[in-house]
């Protein structure tokens, strides 16, 4: 992964799905930019709000699952009719339908573990990766969003002031270093 | 989609989300209860003589077994069948219902899906345990090979099975453990001893819960949905191919395929309500699977049940109808036979028991339902006993006709698997959080105590002021302007 500094955030923690659906709104309509938002299940339309584009995982999904498609039938081919072809009691030497259901699940088994895999890259998902947690409840029942800080202190403070009338429970200033770079806004 | 507050709720009991964080966690940060460790003793002793009967197979070989030249096949094939059928109902529950949005599928999935995973553990052990010399099982696979490189025979279903058999548990366990990733997230920033800390943040692969991530998680749980909904009925069609393309009588059916899905779904959805109402009341988790949950299952198990029922009559029909004789004598010597009873044990418990679920207080009762399930159970593992041995003991040469009995070991290794089974599940419900956290809580917004009735007293009050009322999910930001 890429070496990080670490920076100032202002992070704003909001108990409610709707009410964080909202404040997100709101925040970026007085032309704040938001660094990143997390929370503890799947909020619906939230993605959209923070322009995140579509989900290009599916092409991936695709794409994978036609190299399954192919690798299965080349293998079956290449084996049965070309390496070392066998007569069956005069039996077709290229049995086609024969090779549909190897085919669909090696089509399926490519797709899933491709698809997956990509997922797991690009949200920088493996065994032992050091998380940073900026909010231990973010993972419970807290909705947490994170405008990066800037100099001015002024600024600052403003933010912060909107975090709470957009109905925050708590805004704190933290340092850490953002972990999740490959978003494109 | 429109979703009416008037609609039975899936989450009861008022919960906030944290209190859904804390209801799922608590077996994983509490002691065991003595009912567990009775439960895991008695499922580990099972397993034990299983073991001991597997391995006693290993070393004596097949002879162990009760077959002979005629009937060739018997407890070992209707256990794997049995048991690749107890998957389907995992992935129907996670993947078909997702595509349907079924939002009750969210409290029973994960359960559904362990269940799903061990069941296939379990029947991926008897095909191996039949080839009598197990260390060379992996001569099934295409691998370049000392015997003139002759490759497997692509053209036989047993070949397809162990193609469909790895997809379908390579797939099951991806889609799983993509699921459990956000939940094994929150049982990381919850729990405070050392060492489990340390194991759950492996587990959780670095989740933080970033709303880019969820926008992946939820295209990937789609597609997943997606490729895992024919993958299941692919699955159980290639196990009835290993059966349906061959020339016995009593096989050479084409009804197999969708007769095979049906009573695999069945039999699955009769192992998760056995499993499901017990878990639901040991660990106290009836806000989450709620009666209206079991009522939904029982529907499923009724209607498939039905599937079974007319599978059963059709292909008698169709013995007669066919007039082959050998097709007729072997359906009436299923019914009418030496083997008669099983036939009969099958057709009461899988065609008669469900018909009780017709009744609303029947699904609605946990004890008779569960009990019913049982039933369910039995019947499904005697349909595949039915099919295997009754089709086999009756040769085409009447001198090869032999009657089958079961071995001791044969015994042992059936119940023995289920031990295992059980040890597995058993295990899962102590350290994996049991209902999926996080999907619970995306649902609550619709369908909870804590939410539902507020928006319908507001769908009410708007509907009274002469406003349209609006749907209940009450927020959609297409509804304001975009910054």
């Amino acid at each position: 992964m890429a070496n990080v500094e670490a920076e100032k955030f202002i992070v704003g923690i909001y108990e409610d799905d709707n009410q964080l659906l909202q404040a997100v709104e709101t925040i970026q309509h007085k032309g704040v930019k938001i660094a990143d938002v997390f929370t503890p299940f799947p909020v619906h339309g939230l993605d959209k709000l923070l322009g995140y584009k579509e989900s290009r995982l599916p092409d991936a999904g695709f794409v994978f699952a036609l190299t399954g498609t192919t690798l299965a039938l080349l293998m079956q081919i290449w084996m049965y009719a070309i390496d070392w072809p066998v007569n069956v009691g005069g039996k077709p030497r290229l049995p086609l339908p024969s090779f549909i259901p190897i085919t669909f699940e090696l089509t399926v088994l490519l797709c899933a573990l491709g698809m997956v895999g990509t997922f797991f890259y690009a949200s920088r998902l493996l065994p032992g990766i050091k998380t940073y947690i900026i909010d231990p409840r973010q993972t419970d029942d807290r909705f947490v969003v994170t405008v990066k800080a800037e100099e001015n202190q002024e600024e600052n403070s403003k933010i912060q002031q909107l975090f709470l009338e957009t109905g925050a429970v708590e805004v704190r200033e933290q340092e850490f270093k953002r972990q999740f770079l490959n978003v494109e806004p | 989609m429109y979703d009416s507050p008037l609609r039975e709720r899936l989450v009861t009991g008022e919960k906030t989300y944290a209190q859904v964080t804390e209801d799922i966690c608590r077996p994983i940060h509490s002691k065991p209860s003595k009912e567990w460790w009775l439960a895991f003793l008695i499922a580990a002793s099972v397993a034990g003589v299983g073991v001991f009967c597997i391995l006693y197979t290993f070393f004596v070989g097949i002879g162990a077994w009760g077959l002979n030249r005629t009937v060739g096949w018997a407890f070992d094939i209707t256990n794997f069948v049995f048991w690749i059928g107890i998957g389907h109902a995992g992935t129907l529950i996670s993947a078909i219902l997702l595509l349907f949005r079924q939002k009750w599928r969210t409290g029973v999935s994960r359960a559904a899906e362990a269940m799903t995973i061990f069941a296939v553990i379990c029947a991926g052990l008897f095909p191996v345990l039949h080839m009598g010399r197990p260390w060379l099982a992996y001569w099934i696979l295409p691998l370049p090979n000392t015997h003139g490189s002759l490759w497997v025979n692509f053209n036989s279903p047993l070949c397809w099975d162990v193609f469909a058999i790895s997809t379908y548990f390579t797939v099951s366990l991806v889609f799983w453990y993509t699921g459990l990733i956000p939940d094994f997230a929150t049982v990381r920033d919850r729990i405070k001893s050392k060492i489990p800390k340390k194991i759950y943040s492996v587990l959780a692969f670095g989740w933080n819960g970033h709303a880019k991530s969820w926008q992946r998680f939820e295209a990937v749980s789609l597609i997943l949905a997606g490729i895992s909904t024919p993958l299941v009925l692919s699955v159980h069609s290639i196990v009835s191919f290993d059966f349906a393309t061959s020339v016995i009588p009593g096989w050479h059916t084409t009804i197999f395929p969708p007769y095979f899905v049906a009573g695999a779904i069945f039999s699955g959805f009769g192992m998760v309500l056995t499993l499901m109402i017990i878990t639901r009341k040991v660990l106290n988790l009836e806000n989450y699977i709620t009666l209206g949950h079991i009522d939904v299952m029982c529907r499923i198990t009724l209607a498939t049940g039905m599937m079974v029922g007319i599978a059963y009559g059709t292909e008698f029909f169709i013995a007669a109808y066919s007039g082959n004789p050998y097709e007729r004598f072997c359906f009436l010597n299923r019914a009418f036979g030496p083997y008669g009873w099983s036939y009969w044990i099958m057709v009461s418990c899988n065609v008669i028991s469900p018909q009780l679920f017709w009744f609303r207080s029947i699904r609605r009762n946990p004890l008779i339902a569960w009990i019913i399930s049982i039933f369910v159970n039995i019947g499904m593992w005697f349909e595949r006993f039915v099919i295997i041995v009754t089709s086999l003991h009756r040769d085409f040469v009447p001198g090869s006709w032999r009657d089958y009995v079961p071995t001791i070991i044969e015994f042992g290794i059936l119940v023995g698997v289920f031990g295992i089974f059980f040890t597995l599940y058993l295990l899962f419900v102590r350290v994996f959080p049991v209902i999926a956290i996080a999907e619970v809580k995306a649902i609550m917004r619709t369908s909870s105590d804590t939410y539902v009735p507020a928006l319908a007293q507001e769908a009410k009050r708007e509907a009274y002021e002469g406003i349209a009322p609006a749907p209940v999910a009450s927020y959609s930001p297409d509804s304001h302007a975009q910054p």
